[in-house]
């Protein structure tokens, strides 16, 4: 019998950091994930069309120098705008975690409202300009139909690590654009750590195919990695339902066609 | 072209807002409002287009880039400069690594298509246009000072006259290569064999060689001998010393490199020991406090057990994790570079012990960082600290914010640490940088730990490349401190070159593409290629072939540059070209320089002429063995005795819940919760006991539980143990607490007591008896005994040392004032954690829990926070008995296991008082506790019970502040007596629990419950009350969101965090 595992491909390379979580991560969920390096797939973009799944992870993508996902989201737009196109168009899925959110962001890729890959939000520092690390409670918006979304909690703890984490829109008009067309994933409940407009911790493409947020849903796999594990059995579900919905989600599709 | 990138107005800056909150802390003239703009500088790049750098440089939802100096004269409110007065322009100095205008290069080649033309330059800058006040000549200053450090930047200042005049900060900075002709290759010779010792010691001066007169006089006796000098001519050598032999001789016998005092031969007087003060008594003769303490204590505790893979020769101590991974752990000290660049020193501490790891045996992947960082007291008056050194709060801002950087940008979670305070740190910071490292068992079918060159293989170096960075910093940190240290002995790491790097040996090392490794840290390539050749028995390398980031260096600048992120390799031929293709398609430079042979000698060519050739026994054994003398003077002949009777409390002035609420605050107990969130502790996944635990993720925990594999149910800790106030008394104290305190909160968090593994670094002020140092024999005397009280410790908790450290000349004389640190040891340990589902954490669980007081409480006051803020006489410091502790830690161990305890919080600085209060306020539950309770030593019980034989009838015995029971109050709630432990347990198991203490000093001492309040008895009647609030308050305020975080730490943000 073949090995009916949709094949993942998380992305390393030049700062990227956050990838061995998210391998495990995609794996735990029923994934073939493949670890490549950028400069691998820069020269051979093709090789995208033999994964279901592309995973941008976390970590200081050229330094941040020039703004956080800057330069990578530069040579994603310059070396992979077309292969990602199509990748996406063929009702693949992708996800930027941290530092790949603000890759999508800054190519285009999210939240891609008018389908022409002009980028429309971005994020910047922190407001208080410190990186934190702090677990925090995420409202899931339900009416996203994001397949990375389906059957969600409401309400889901992570982590954050980053000193770049700040939502903010183009324009206002962006904002509404956003929540008409129900493309906010995931908003900070409670306190709002890093001056996010409207609370906004992550969003999807118009399609929901693309996810790109600021939290680690990665780092939560079982109930060791929770800050209050000791004491508050059962913790609050983990992460990996996130990526059991992406495998599902493929997996379904897989048998439609 | 000149490009400057603003953000739109709207749009709000981070970094920006917290630059002025800064400044409004630096000067108290009215900042209004800072706006940064970022400056790229390109040149010699032909018909460059706007839209190309707007594309590289700008991000257009939120950034507005403008090309060439703006031609508007009055600033704008609504535009991107709005209402500035000052401003300045921070750029780094010609040489200094600006890893931003790498970045800027590489995207500007990203955009272009291909490389930039030969002698195109990008340069970066910031600009901080600021709105405030009219500012004074000594504000503009502090402000400036806020800003940059100019012994690594240059600042810029203009007003807005200035600027109106036509003033506008330098369109192009000069380069390092500017300054120097291209084609260098010049070699100095000396003619040490003539040389008379007066001699000697100028040239040692000059070139800031730090070698002493015997090891002058064992070079120049080298270059006298016939046979050196026949087979130089042979080799058509000059007979003459080379620089580039000098300096790297140097280099290796620095004591950074060969830990000259820890070989030497000692000569130990103890005129108390030999029996009341017999002159003529005998001196102990210790043949190397290396071999005979530290090496001991391993060799001793390996017999018969096989987890200790590679100790004390390699990069960093190997140990057996499980049936699949080994493990390694290492620490370092980065203090002479902390103390002028704290950013730059700290940053360049974590590359650098992280390359440690991975040039441990085949090579390792770093997955944990630790750090221990010990500046000046925090709010010691400007006044007080010396001319030409940098306030405790700027090093303490400036080098946590290298630690935030090194670790979260290379991917490596920052894990534990602590921060100390102490005055004796104002002159020199210590900034202890610890890694720990993953392998597995085995790599290319051998032991992953096992390295091994043959004649033949290349030596390739990988990385970054050569500038003249950070030359001759193993021979700076060698000497003091003062106004004369070199400033190329500073540099500032480049995390993301090192990560690049980092993937690309791992992934050579999983290919067998390369047969050894180590890496380039103090000395260069002269210190990793000069050690590697010991293995084949020599190394032809060739210099010029070594990538230079500038030209202009020297063949010997080339030898021992301490450039960043390099780390040298022996490859075999066969595989060399496989792995110079691997490293270029992973943007990694590598770079073949030589070839190990089995010639006996480091030979050094540059242009085909030989420059350097020396024999490698020389270079590794010639080095004569310093011989010192060591004389210890009791505790009891400086003034220390015994606490007398019924001494009163030197606080007694003060309410218990005053004195509490006081130690909570000081600055080694407060919470540092707002510094230490800015580390990643979890990047990687494998956190399971965090940092800050509890109901609000607020309490302190006692170190680090992580996992190295998901799914895995066996996990490691990571704990520290530092306490340099014990060493006033008797640095063997010191040490055996030290010790007892990293092991103690290893059991603390559930760990195997027969499977951790230590770390000793020392960083002591110069022990060598001299001019400058007239009690260099009574430092060297607490040496001798912090190193017996390591020994003796370690060996008696089954506690091998894997790898350590020294730094000896942690001394600053500035302005004619000498400040040396206090003796200081950190032990740092690395332990199984044999179920991380039964890790423990020191927060409070539930109402209704019992707490027990493991362990013996003496009521000694010496070195306690209790006595340094209160000033009491001098009495001796927490002693360890292992004897009595050992049975105490290994049944906690055991009821750990068997999950019968709720919390476990090691008692240290503050003692019972500060642990409980922690774990109350972790847990946001209150707690009573009963001090008469509390199993107390004999002698401390004898006292108690004297006193309160005098004090038997007062009903207001605790009411008299001046009584001898309140001196024994205060001493039974803040005495750091060692080897103790807070436990809570849940009723269901408290029976169980106690059969397994049964016998040992464990003992209820009273409940956990839910009112929010932390209340303490004596025989019942109250003692100290205080709400949980007012613990938060006084815990979180020294070091809270805002605080301690002023001026001078933005050096970070250049980086882009």
């Amino acid at each position: 019998m073949s090995d009916q595992r949709p094949r993942a491909l998380v992305l390393t390379g030049h700062g990227i950091n956050a990838e061995r979580e998210l391998l495990q991560a995609l794996w735990s969920a029923g994934a073939r994930p493949q670890a490549m390096h950028l400069n691998d797939l820069v020269a051979d973009p093709g090789q995208l069309g033999s994964f279901r799944l592309l995973a941008l992870p976390g970590g200081f993508s050229y330094g941040d120098h020039l703004g956080s996902g800057k330069v990578l989201a530069n040579l994603v737009r310059k070396r992979l705008m077309a292969a990602i196109a199509e990748f996406t168009a063929a009702g693949n899925l992708t996800i930027g975690i941290c530092n790949g959110f603000p890759v999508l962001a800054k190519a285009g890729i999210l939240p891609n409202t008018a389908g022409d890959y002009t980028p429309e939000v971005t994020l910047v520092h922190n407001a208080d300009g410190r990186f934190q690390d702090r677990w925090v409670r995420l409202v899931v918006n339900l009416r996203n139909p994001s397949p990375w979304l389906r059957g969600a909690p409401g309400v889901v703890e992570f982590p954050i690590r980053h000193g770049e984490g700040r939502f903010l829109p183009a324009e206002p008009a962006v904002l509404t654009k956003l929540n008409l067309g129900n493309q906010v994933a995931f908003r900070y409940q409670g306190r709002n750590p890093n001056g996010s407009a409207d609370a906004i911790a992550g969003i999807t493409d118009p399609s929901g195919r693309v996810l790109g947020l600021m939290p680690h849903p990665e780092a939560f796999l079982d109930r060791y990695n929770h800050p209050r594990w000791t004491f508050e059995p059962p913790v609050p579900a983990s992460g990996l339902w996130l990526f059991e919905n992406a495998v599902a989600h493929l997996r379904d599709e897989r048998r439609s066609v | 072209m000149h490009c400057h990138v603003y953000y739109k107005p709207g749009f709000p800056d981070g970094r920006a807002a917290r630059v002025s909150e800064d400044l409004r802390a630096a000067v108290p003239a009215n900042v209004q409002a800072v706006t940064i703009g970022e400056v790229y500088i390109v040149d010699g790049v032909a018909n460059l287009e706007p839209e190309t750098v707007e594309r590289a440089f700008c991000d257009t939802v939120c950034q507005v880039i403008e090309v060439d100096e703006p031609v508007e004269v009055k600033p704008s409110r609504s535009g991107v400069r709005p209402g500035w007065r000052y401003l300045i322009e921070v750029a780094y100095r010609p040489g200094v690594t600006d890893a931003v205008a790498l970045t800027a290069r590489e995207a500007l080649e990203l955009e272009l298509g291909g490389p930039l033309p030969a002698g195109a330059v990008v340069q970066t800058a910031r600009r901080y246009y600021i709105a405030c006040g009219l500012l004074k000549d000594h504000e503009l200053t502090a402000v400036c000072e806020a800003l940059h450090n100019p012994l690594v930047q240059q600042a810029t200042v203009l007003t807005l006259s200035d600027w109106g005049e036509g003033a506008r900060p330098p369109a192009r900075y000069p380069t390092a290569g500017d300054d120097h002709t291209a084609g260098a290759g010049s070699v100095e010779r000396y003619d040490l064999a003539a040389m008379n010792p007066g001699a000697l010691a100028e040239l040692s001066r000059r070139r800031l060689l730090a070698l002493s007169g015997a090891e002058l006089e064992a070079c120049a006796e080298y270059y006298r001998r016939p046979e050196v000098r026949a087979e130089r001519e042979a080799a058509g050598c000059p007979a003459e010393a080379t620089d580039c032999e000098l300096e790297m001789v140097a280099q290796t016998w620095s004591e950074h490199c060969k830990h000259k005092i820890f070989a030497a031969e000692i000569d130990y007087h103890d005129d108390e020991a030999a029996g009341g003060g017999v002159s003529e008594n005998r001196p102990q003769r210790i043949d190397g406090l290396f071999d005979t303490y530290i090496k001991a204590t391993t060799e001793l505790l390996g017999a018969g057990r096989d987890d200790l893979l590679s100790v004390f020769h390699d990069n960093s101590g190997v140990v057996a994790f499980d049936d699949r991974h080994v493990l390694c752990f290492k620490a370092e000290t980065h203090n002479s570079p902390s103390a002028l660049d704290p950013y730059g020193g700290a940053i360049t501490g974590i590359v650098g012990v992280n390359r440690d790891i991975i040039g441990t045996g085949r090579g390792a992947r770093p997955i944990f960082n630790t750090n221990v960082l010990c500046f000046g007291e925090p709010d010691t008056p400007a006044g007080r600290i010396p001319a030409g050194l940098m306030h405790p709060r700027r090093i303490l801002a400036g080098v946590h914010a290298g630690i935030v950087d090194g670790g979260n940008q290379s991917g490596i979670p920052t894990v534990a640490g602590a921060f100390v305070f102490d005055e004796s740190f104002t002159g020199k910071p210590l900034v202890f940088c610890g890694t720990g490292g993953v392998m597995p068992r085995e790599v290319d079918g051998r032991p992953s730990h096992e390295k091994a060159i043959k004649p033949g293989d290349r030596a390739v170096m990988v990385g970054g490349r050569i500038g003249k960075d950070g030359i001759h910093g193993a021979t700076f940190s060698s000497l003091a401190l003062d106004e004369t240290s070199p400033t190329s002995a500073v540099q500032i790491g480049d995390p993301i070159t090192q990560k690049r790097m980092l993937d690309f040996l791992l992934e050579a090392r999983d290919r067998g593409l390369y047969r050894s490794i180590t890496d380039n840290g103090a000395g260069g390539l002269s210190s990793s290629l000069g050690e590697m050749a010991r293995d084949s028995g020599g190394v032809h390398v060739e210099l010029d072939h070594c990538p230079l980031k500038y030209p202009g260096l020297e063949p010997w600048e080339i030898w021992v540059s301490e450039s960043q992120e390099r780390m040298s390799l022996a490859v075999a031929p066969e595989h060399l070209d496989a792995l110079l293709d691997l490293a270029g398609r992973r943007s990694v430079e590598a770079t073949a320089v030589g070839t190990f042979t089995d010639s006996g000698f480091v030979e050094l060519l540059y242009g085909g002429v030989r420059v350097g050739y020396m024999r490698l026994a020389f270079l590794h054994e010639g080095l004569p063995r310093m011989r010192l003398s060591a004389r210890w003077v009791s505790p009891a002949a400086r003034g220390y005795a015994e606490p007398a009777r019924a001494a009163a409390s030197p606080a007694a002035d003060h309410e218990l819940r005053e004195i509490l609420c006081v130690v909570l605050a000081d600055p080694n107990v407060a919470s540092k919760e707002a510094l230490v969130r800015q580390y990643d502790h979890e990047v990687q996944g494998g956190s399971v006991i965090k940092p800050y635990l509890g109901v609000e993720t607020d309490g302190p925990g006692d170190g680090a539980v992580l996992r190295v594999e998901y799914n895995a149910r066996r996990g490691l800790s990571v704990t520290h143990g530092i306490c340099p106030w014990y060493g006033d008394y008797d640095t063997q104290r010191m040490a055996a607490a030290a010790v007892d305190e990293a092991y103690r909160a290893h059991i603390a968090l559930g760990g195997d007591p027969d499977r951790a593994y230590a770390l000793d670094n020392f960083c002591w002020p110069d022990p060598v008896q001299s001019e400058s140092t007239p009690d260099g024999e009574y430092k060297l005397a607490q040496l001798v005994r912090a190193c017996r009280g390591l020994h003796d410790t370690c060996t008696a908790y089954n506690l091998p040392l894997i790898s350590g450290k020294d730094s000896m000349k942690n001394d600053a004389t500035l302005g004619g004032r000498k400040v040396s640190v206090r003796p200081t040891l950190l032990v740092s340990l690395m332990g199984i954690v044999p179920d991380i589902a039964a890790a423990v954490s020191s927060d409070f669980k539930s109402s209704g829990d019992l707490l027990y007081l493991a362990g013996l409480t003496r009521g000694e006051l010496g070195g306690s926070v209790y006595a340094r803020r209160y000033g009491v006489t001098p009495e001796p410091s927490p002693a360890v008995e292992p004897d009595t502790a050992l049975p105490v830690y290994r049944a906690l161990a055991a009821a750990a296991q068997q999950r019968l305890v709720a919390s476990m919080h090691d008692l240290s600085d503050g003692g019972v008082a500060v642990a409980a209060a922690e774990s109350a306020l972790a847990g946001r539950l209150g707690a009573t506790l009963e001090l008469a309770a509390v199993p107390l030593g004999d002698r401390f019980a004898g006292r108690l019970a004297g006193a309160q034989a005098g004090q038997e009838r007062a009903a207001s015995e605790l009411a008299d502040a001046a009584s001898p029971l309140r001196d024994h109050l205060a001493r039974l709630l803040f005495c750091e007596s060692a080897s103790r432990i807070l436990v809570s347990v849940a009723l269901e198991h408290t029976a169980e629990f106690e059969s397994l203490t049964a016998g040992l000093p464990v003992a209820c001492i009273g409940t956990v419950h839910s009112l929010p309040r932390l209340e303490i008895t004596y025989r019942g009647k109250r003692v100290l009350a205080l709400e949980l609030d007012e613990i938060e308050e006084a815990y979180k305020a020294p070091f809270g969101p805002q605080a301690g975080q002023s001026a001078g730490l933005r050096r970070g943000e250049r980086r882009g965090v």
